[in-house]
């Protein structure tokens, strides 16, 4: 159980039980991997004990609450999940073509591609296995991405310590219907987990993954966890992520989107828990053609603070890159939204979007927005902008009128107003499915 | 049969009292149309009767079936069955026409209760089939886009939906080109019917030329001045309304 911290933590504090010690015993337990592997994770590790902890002054952690960040308290999630108040996790209603569940980080059940997909290549399997399988492919796409948005040194952390992951693989030229559904669930008060999702799409190949963040009780947790997507050339891939997370977790999340020439990638996240729920999204355009869509929801409700920052880097001529992260705002949540789009001097042709919106619907709740355009090239178009708003009291009299009690008007408004994001979705099932969880959180 | 007894009704606005003691008794199968100029207080008394925050009622009362509504909020008075249909209809972007409706049948139902889908869809497409509106527009957002036209055929559809006992209709009419008037007029009549009160708010006898009223009543600055049939809608047509005014002053 979680040890009460101090007001003003010390520095050792802050790190909790992230110790030589117990790196070394975690590093033990994984002795079987193969040695580059453990390499990788020391070197990770060092990485985490030399970078500093952030501080308020620092751009990338602007308005976060940097207090919540401590990880007293915390300890690598044990095997067998404790016992306890274990609550039922909502299941996402969808069909998947292949599932993979991951409890307390490890692999714990799973039912395999059809035939047909697993004879032409595809791979749905835990990392640990694809480490000796394909270890030019992890070397080349996990965790290969700059961290540029403020958590190296907690990335560093997710790399050193992580027990297992998604490896998910779709050869050259495959297409494949239904969604590869990830889910990570964590169990036991106090427990760290570090989930990933590795997506790589080769050329002309094309899936949907969903990843489904759980907590199988509702006690303080931490999750540092990190998705790669990569979209090899004319690839498409489209990803969701669903964070279910207890309302007392400790979230910290980044992605990595590359995309390669007339790739596509759409990724829309999905945040519904955590106390303090942060998400780094950098998507990289790399050659012209490439597109991508970066979408998210957000249900900030209690003292929850929803911390989003993106960076949307054109690094190639004729890219395409459109943002669109929509919050609700309720009780005394806030949210914290920064977004960079970078244009480098010779991606002409640049067409870029970046938009903010958020829906107050507490007097007490607090939205903050900085988006921000560095522009180095001259033929180029990019539009960004933020707006707060609250629900429109003409609207809600009509709903009301029609016999619509408050609750249930309110609850319309707000699909109302995500309606925009989910409308992005090609799959009908999936845009179900996640209205289907974000209805039964706000009827929790 | 059902009764709207509209008694000394006072309804202000912040501090600017708008109606001032409107008496006016509705059953079911009547329609009383409410005539007068701009400004007369009209819409406001339609819209403090169902219950709109911003507006204020300083005196009188409004009973359905003896029974004073005043305490109920709007989404209570509507379950109850008072409609009204909007002068200048919401648009609620994100949501369709066919959740919303949904939503309003639901809030009818009882704790655990769930609509019937395909019964659901089969009344929804014959009342719109009715009021000559495709049915593409079940998942388009309410009013969202919509011409004058399609706005107010979206309100009768509503009703013809929610089947309330007493329709307050605010200006159904302005706005609406001939063609147009006569499909909303065709689908009110439709609906007219022992157990529908209708309260028909206009500034022209156009309307009525095609919704045949009952009763006419004359509104002017806050006040019922005049009241009678059919027949004093055409009189109005013809000398307009400064002669009411003067009567009424002399009165």
């Amino acid at each position: 159980m979680a040890v009460a911290a101090p007001a003003r933590p010390a520095a050792a504090d802050l790190l909790g039980v992230f110790t030589p010690e117990v790196f070394a015993a975690h590093l033990a337990s994984q002795a079987a991997l193969p040695s580059w592997w453990l390499e990788r994770k020391r070197s990770a590790y060092s990485r985490f004990e030399s970078l500093p902890m952030p501080r308020r002054t620092d751009e990338s952690w602007r308005f976060s609450n940097i207090a919540g960040i401590n990880l007293g308290g915390f300890s690598p999630a044990a095997d067998a999940p404790a016992p306890g108040n274990r609550r039922a996790p909502e299941a996402l209603a969808i069909a998947p073509a292949a599932t993979l569940s991951f409890l307390n980080g490890r692999l714990s059940a799973s039912t395999p591609l059809p035939a047909d997909l697993a004879a032409r290549g595809v791979v749905a399997s835990a990392i640990s296995g694809a480490i000796a399988r394909h270890p030019g492919l992890l070397r080349e796409h996990f965790m290969a991405q700059p961290q540029k948005l403020g958590s190296a040194k907690f990335a560093a952390l997710h790399e050193a310590f992580i027990q297992d992951g998604a490896f998910i693989l779709i050869p050259r030229g495959v297409e494949i219907d239904g969604p590869i559904v990830v889910v990570h669930e964590v169990s036991g008060a106090g427990a760290a987990v570090f989930p990933h999702t590795l997506v790589i799409a080769e050329d002309n190949a094309r899936a949907t993954v969903v990843d489904h963040f759980v907590s199988a009780d509702l006690s303080r947790q931490f999750a540092c966890g990190a998705n790669d997507l990569y979209a090899g050339h004319g690839a498409k891939i489209a990803y969701a992520a669903a964070q279910c997370w207890s309302p007392e977790a400790l979230s910290l999340q980044f992605n990595s989107t590359v995309v390669r020439r007339n790739a596509r990638v759409q990724s829309l996240n999905l945040h519904l828990g955590g106390r303090q729920a942060r998400h780094e999204s950098l998507s990289q355009l790399q050659a012209p053609g490439g597109f991508s869509e970066m979408l998210a929801i957000t249900i900030a409700s209690g003292s929850m603070e929803c911390d989003q920052r993106t960076l949307q880097i054109h690094q190639a001529p004729s890219t395409k890159s459109d943002l669109l992260y929509k919050n609700a705002l309720l009780d005394r949540s806030r949210t914290i939204f920064s977004g960079l789009i970078i244009v480098d001097p010779d991606a002409q042709k640049t067409d870029a979007y970046q938009s903010n919106r958020n829906l107050m619907l507490s007097d007490e709740a607090e939205s903050n927005s900085l988006p921000g355009l560095e522009i180095q090239a001259n033929d180029v178009r990019c539009t960004h902008g933020a707006t707060s708003s609250r629900i429109d009291p003409e609207q809600e009299f009509y709903l009301k009128s029609r016999g619509i009690p408050q609750k249930a008007a309110d609850e319309l408004l707000i699909f109302g107003f995500f309606e925009e994001v989910l409308n992005r979705l090609e799959s009908e099932e999936l845009h179900a499915a996640l209205r289907k969880l974000i209805r039964a959180h706000l009827r929790r | 049969m059902s009764s709207l007894e509209i008694k000394n009704l006072h309804v202000s606005t912040g501090d600017k009292e708008i109606v001032k003691g409107v008496t006016l008794a509705i059953n079911t199968g009547e329609i009383h149309a409410v005539m007068g100029p701009n400004g007369a207080g009209k819409s406001t008394m339609a819209k403090a009767i169902a219950g709109h925050p911003d507006y204020t009622i300083t005196q009188g009362d409004v009973l359905l079936d003896g029974k004073s509504i005043l305490e109920m909020e709007s989404d209570e008075r509507a379950r109850a069955g008072i409609f009204l249909a909007f002068q200048y209809p919401s648009e609620i972007p994100g949501v369709s026409i066919a959740n919303f409706l949904r939503a309003a049948i639901q809030a009818r139902m009882s704790e655990g209760e769930e609509i019937d889908a395909s019964g659901f869809y089969k009344r929804l497409y014959q009342k719109m089939d009715l009021l000559k509106i495709e049915r593409t527009f079940t998942s388009r957002a309410v009013n969202e886009g919509f011409s004058g036209g399609e706005k107010k055929r979206t309100e009768i559809l509503q009703m013809a939906m929610l089947e309330p006992r007493f329709a307050l209709m605010d200006e159904t009419d302005s706005g609406l080109d001939i063609d147009a008037l006569r499909v909303v007029a065709d689908g009110v009549n439709s609906l007219r019917g022992p157990s529908l009160g209708i309260l028909l708010i206009t500034h022209y006898q156009r309307l009525l030329g095609y919704i045949v009223p009952d009763f006419v009543h004359v509104m002017i600055d806050g006040c019922i001045v005049k009241s009678g049939d059919k027949t004093l809608a055409l009189e109005l047509e013809s000398r307009g309304y400064d002669w009411v005014k003067k009567e009424f002053a002399n009165a």
